[in-house]
């Protein structure tokens, strides 16, 4: 009898396998227009994002897909060139915690779209708003406020900095900051 | 009798895909012509071992032991002595045949991987899914960066540095050379001649993702002045739109998210991930060899490339109706 139950309870959790991660390549285009519709508070810091985001599953916070392709596309915009690998160059650093323009991702989603002052360019007519929620996704994995569950794929070469589904993640801002 | 005759009929049919433009039996160049020999040296010698051993395997059944009560184990002297010059035989000519195939095999892998002295450099690296093409002459001015079409003299040696930007892919044009695999972080070389001028397709012969089989390239073998035309027709910067329909689809290019990823010389479009398109309609495809160069492809691909090849690069740009034919007008005119 308990050998049975054991039995079935294993072919159930072997059906759990057959769950994969869903890589949706094209967005219906309606859908993709309305990811742009931010409303951020007057400051421009903090806001909620567009509404679709919740209907579609969140894709760029646990899609393992989705935060692959912001990872591809840190690289190709080249934000190391000012970020460098997180840590920060001629701009501020990604991985610390602690956020000069907030940490939600509406708020770095317009960091991304319209830039910002002190430097950050606005990539809004080079990326479309799909990519920029990836990309968001992504840099949102680096500063890891929460361990997550889903990662993108390692980097080809040395790893230099901390994983981007670590934990414990980030938790206070330094003390002193450079800036 | 009627099902011989249908098959006796269709079976040179068979043989007429042995010939076109994306063939290994049907060899254009030097190289091709060595491995061509090679495969069928190889076909017609396992053909002779195949036919000697099913021959021996029906003689065999044919002169089964007509009683059981026979014993299995010869005991005649001058029988077992027979079989036992039989199996010496066999394996002397198993250990002839597979030394020979060996000898002829290196043979002529050497043949086709001898470097001549002064031939045509070419860096070919391989992206999910298409094909960068770099045409690496001495002088930086004469240096043309193009995708997924290789043009080349007709004679000349051509000598293909191989590299990948992402994972591993394979050159494979079957018409002029055998495969040689793209690998990230080791470039890898092959030289092949083309004797006659034509049109040859080459594919990925790796698994390299879910686009594989949409990566294709041409190599377009031509006559030493064409060559030259062709040459001199890509230095040049891209063609200055003529219209204000081509103005404005100049200005979309530039100004929106093609230019982040696509070069057109000429223009402020300076970006290195995807095609160079500054002579993008003078190629006979696009998105490696899924769609003809025309303009209403051009578009096609433009307004909803996820839809074409599905988990490609390329995102599908928001452009309203009139910006979508400005950017195709536009992009048909860079010949």
């Amino acid at each position: 009898m308990t050998r049975t139950l054991a039995l079935a309870l294993l072919s159930v959790a072997v059906l759990a396998g057959c769950k994969r991660e869903e890589r949706s390549l094209r967005m219906a285009p309606p859908v993709a227009a309305k990811l742009d519709d931010v409303r951020l508070m007057p400051n421009q810091i903090g806001g909620a994002p567009p509404y679709v985001l919740a209907a579609l599953g969140q894709p760029y916070e646990g899609n393992a897909y989705q935060l692959g392709l912001g990872k591809t596309l840190y690289t190709w915009f080249n934000c190391d060139g000012c970020h460098a690998q997180g840590g920060g160059g001629s701009g501020p650093a990604l991985i610390d915690g602690w956020w000069r323009y907030g940490s939600d991702p509406a708020s770095i989603y317009v960091t991304i779209r319209n830039g910002r002052p002190n430097g950050m360019p606005a990539f809004g007519d080079k990326l479309t708003p799909e990519q920029t929620w990836q990309l968001t996704g992504y840099v949102r994995t680096m500063g890891a406020e929460q361990a997550s569950t889903a990662a993108p794929s390692r980097n080809d070469d040395l790893q230099s900095r901390p994983s981007e589904n670590r934990a414990p993640a980030a938790t206070s801002p330094p003390a002193r900051v450079a800036w | 009798m009627r099902l011989r005759w249908t098959s006796a009929v269709l079976s040179p049919l068979g043989c007429a895909g042995c010939v076109g433009w994306q063939s290994a039996m049907d060899p254009q160049g030097p190289q091709a012509e060595h491995l061509h020999r090679l495969i069928w040296l190889f076909t017609g010698v396992a053909a002779v071992i195949w036919l000697l051993v099913m021959l021996s395997l029906a003689l065999a059944i044919w002169r089964r032991r007509d009683r059981s009560d026979e014993p299995v184990v010869p005991t005649n002297a001058a029988r077992e002595r027979r079989s036992a010059v039989v199996v010496f035989m066999a394996v002397g000519a198993t250990v002839g045949v597979i030394a020979g195939l060996t000898l002829a095999s290196y043979l002529a892998t050497r043949q086709v991987s001898e470097a001549s002295a002064e031939p045509l450099k070419i860096r070919v690296q391989g992206y999910q899914w298409w094909w960068q093409v770099s045409y690496l002459d001495p002088a930086a001015a004469r240096q043309i960066t193009t995708a997924n079409e290789i043009h080349i003299p007709v004679g000349r040696p051509v000598n293909i540095e191989l590299a990948a930007a992402d994972v591993i892919h394979s050159f494979w044009v079957p018409n002029l050379a055998g495969k040689m695999d793209l690998i990230p972080g080791r470039d890898n070389r092959l030289e092949f001649t083309v004797a006659r001028p034509g049109q040859y397709r080459g594919q990925c012969a790796e698994f390299c993702g879910l686009q594989h089989a949409h990566m294709a390239l041409l190599v377009m073998a031509e006559s030493e002045a064409d060559f030259e035309t062709w040459q001199n027709a890509q230095l040049a910067p891209s063609a200055a739109p003529d219209s204000d329909e081509r103005r404005s689809g100049r200005q979309i290019v530039t100004g929106k998210a093609c230019g982040a990823c696509h070069t057109v010389r000429g223009t402020e479009a300076a970006g290195t991930i995807g095609p160079d398109l500054t002579h993008v309609a003078s190629r006979a495809y696009i998105a490696a060899g899924v769609l003809p160069t025309t303009r209403g492809s051009l578009a096609a691909w433009v307004a909803d490339p996820q839809t074409i090849k599905p988990g490609n690069n390329m995102p599908m740009v928001p452009l309203t109706a009139d910006e979508l034919r400005a950017v195709s007008a536009y992009l048909s005119a860079l010949k």
